[in-house]
């Protein structure tokens, strides 16, 4: 049953697996839809979607595969009585028929379908709902096409219609991170945590008093790698003006990533379109507040995981070219791109995370500079699903 | 339904979905998890569930150091140490020793028991990996003394999850998920109500203006939730605050606003423009 619904779904990208399908074939097996298309999609949704993050999937897949559905034999029939009694004879004028020639009556039905299902109750003589009493739009033609997708607030009783609103947008991790988004994906970086290196050299209290207990009273003792975190963190991050846009974001970014202490260490900098020989310690890039990018990379280790967030958007000679810096009171003896290439060299790990999304990666106008940073750093967007390709790489063994 | 079915209880408003899924869990026998914004009362759920079932419930709190097998049974080893040293117990009976978590009470209990496991995402990364075949067959083995622990009658077992880590895949497949929207104006309403019956009028809708207002600002690092609500009602009526100044002043942001910088965003909006309100959301509660 349905089982085109199930490949649609995974048409979507949606991660259905075959057990989630029997599951739901026993709960339709167990009449649990109530027989609606309306409970169908609610009990769909609860067994084969696992994360918020796929409602908006769902719905799409869902809209797609039962938008031609027939409505059910005793809505139909509801929606022939509401018509007969809110259509009565009227003279309609000229100009108004003009405008709605090109929706024959079987348009108006289903358009009448569509707002029955929206209605919760009876409306008389208002003139949006379907209602008796001669002011119904749908009497004299004062009915807009899109009226009926604006709706009321109560939309709840159509699933395809239900489905069609698409109230998950917000929740899918191929957008950009939005404040809530960012929190779940910060905290992804705390699988980085998770390290199975190290020396055993923390004592099992528990280990060891089971391990005497087998052997009947002698001691034996047992040790354990230590759960701290061995992880450490540089962020260094693009203040510059084409980052405005997404100022925000990063704010949000940063602020979340310094309220996580799951890190051994967490560095900050900051930085001017890109890297030269000093980096800045906070936002405003001026020079007194500021530190020689050697230094930071002489007493950084190779162990550190850099993470650099920036548009990577800027003229190549700011990139290329000594002297490219874009302040005008400065000047650099080496290109950046030197620069960052020193940076990638000096740490195992390292991703550069871009807010712009990469579908104009090749078609922005920093789309020349981006393609030369990218022969450094591996990119990825500044996405859910970008920083989770980033911690992965980041957590890959060289 | 032949069984009793889930529905609202005095004082916990459920929707429909959500009474529909908590349902469609039951009839199936699947663990429900439930996830949701901070205040969209998770854990209420379960209580809810138990009450309108009539069923007891099992709370098993997640920490950061919980290990599965602590629901399941302990096997106190340190006391079985101490017993063996100083002979005033007969150690060899293992079976003292053994004692059974919150997951292994449920399944022990004579009665139908709703176990709640409450902020699952705390543990460790293999944690509800570690409970499948547990939740899934509803026993377990006790190797230390050779018994298997079978469920007399398989628990409502519900979850939740406040997206801290991401759940298993192998695991997920075995639940029913629902995911519990922050409660609209109307719901909200119902909401207060339940738990203020006697609430003047014009103060809640007032104060709800005011509320979703101060969540629709953008940059909010904490947006204000139905308990903050709760508490800001109830601190309006005990303060005496006269209704016309809900939303002009905001009196008593403290209770909603628990961060300094949200403080400022919200009175910084306040003086630019005010409560700004909605035409649509006044003439839509009026219809309820």
């Amino acid at each position: 049953m349905f089982t085109g619904l199930f490949y649609t779904l995974r048409e979507e990208g949606v991660p259905v697996s075959l057990t989630e399908w029997m599951t739901l074939m026993e709960a339709l097996d167990k009449g649990l839809s109530g027989a609606s298309l309306n409970g169908f999609y609610h009990l769909a949704r609860s067994l084969l979607i696992k994360s918020e993050t796929y409602f908006d999937r769902f719905d799409l897949a869902f809209y797609r595969y039962f938008q031609d559905v027939e409505t059910s034999p005793e809505l139909a029939e509801r929606v022939m009585k509401w018509l007969e009694k809110s259509l009565p004879p009227k003279q309609i004028d000229p100009d108004q028929r003009k405008a709605f020639s090109p929706w024959d009556l079987e348009e108006l039905r289903k358009a009448l379908e569509e707002r029955l299902t929206q209605q919760t109750e009876e409306h008389h003589g208002g003139g949006h709902w379907i209602g008796t009493g001669g002011t119904s739009p749908f009497g004299h033609s004062g009915y807009h096409p899109a009226g009926v997708r604006i709706g009321g607030k109560s939309v709840n009783h159509s699933a395809v219609k239900v489905a069609a609103q698409r109230r998950y947008r917000d929740f899918r991790t191929d957008d950009t991170l939005t404040t809530r988004q960012f929190e779940v994906a910060l905290r992804k970086l705390r699988e980085l945590s998770y390290n199975a290196e190290g020396p055993k050299e923390e004592l099992d209290l528990e280990g060891t008093i089971d391990a005497t207990c087998k052997k009947a009273g002698n001691l034996e003792l047992v040790w354990e790698r230590p759960r701290k975190n061995i992880i450490k963190l540089v962020l260094l991050m693009d203040s510059g003006g084409s980052m405005h846009p997404y100022s925000r974001l990063c704010s949000q970014l940063f602020n979340a990533a310094s309220k996580i202490n799951h890190f051994k260490d967490t560095r900050y900098y900051y930085f001017h379109n890109c890297v030269y020989d000093r980096l800045y310690l906070d936002p405003y890039c001026m020079k007194n507040s500021s530190i020689s990018t050697n230094e930071v990379l002489n007493n950084l280790g190779r162990d550190y995981r850099l993470i650099i967030v920036g548009d990577a958007s800027m003229s190549p000679g700011e990139l290329m070219m000594p002297g490219g810096i874009i302040s005008w009171e400065e000047y650099n003896e080496e290109p950046g791109i030197i620069w960052l290439q020193r940076l990638f060299s000096q740490f195992k790990f390292s991703v550069w995370l871009n807010p712009i999304p990469g579908k104009y990666w090749q078609a922005f106008y920093g789309s020349e500079s981006i393609s030369l940073i990218r022969r450094v750093f591996p990119m990825f967007e500044l996405t859910v699903d970008g920083l989770e390709q980033a911690v992965k790489g980041l957590k890959a063994k060289l | 339904m032949d069984r009793p079915a889930f529905d609202s209880t005095g004082n916990y408003l459920v929707s429909t979905d959500l009474r529909n899924t908590v349902n469609i869990a039951v009839a199936l026998g699947r663990p429900l998890l439930i996830k949701g914004e901070p205040g969209t009362g998770k854990t209420m759920l379960a209580k809810a569930v138990a009450e309108s079932l009539g069923l007891d419930l099992i709370i098993w709190n997640i920490k950061s150091t919980t290990k599965a097998q602590e629901g399941l049974y302990v096997y106190d080893t340190v006391q079985r140490l101490y017993d063996g040293q100083f002979g005033d117990h007969d150690v060899s009976d293992i079976k003292q020793y053994i004692k059974l978590g919150k997951l292994g009470e449920s399944f022990n209990s004579e009665k139908r028991v709703v176990i709640l496991i409450d902020e699952i995402d705390k543990a460790d990364l293999e944690f509800p990996n570690d409970l499948l075949w547990e939740l899934d067959v509803m026993n377990f083995y006790i190797p230390e003394t050779k018994e298997t622990i079978t469920a007399r009658q398989r628990p409502i077992v519900i979850i939740t999850s406040n997206a801290e880590k991401e759940l298993p895949d192998a695991f997920l497949r075995r639940c029913v998920f629902h995911y519990i929207d922050f409660p609209n104006e109307d719901m909200m309403l119902k909401i207060i109500k339940v738990h203020y019956p006697d609430m003047e009028k014009t103060l809640l809708d007032e104060a709800l203006t005011a509320f979703y207002w101060i969540r629709s600002i953008n940059g909010l690092q904490k947006k204000p939730s139905t308990s903050e609500l709760l508490d800001w009602v109830q601190a309006l009526v005990v303060g005496g605050i006269s209704y016309k100044r809900i939303c002009s002043d905001l009196p008593f942001l403290g209770v909603l606003l628990k961060k300094n910088q949200d403080f400022e965003v919200v009175l910084r909006r306040l003086q630019a423009g005010g409560v700004q309100r909605k035409a649509s959301s006044t003439g839509a509660r009026r219809g309820y």
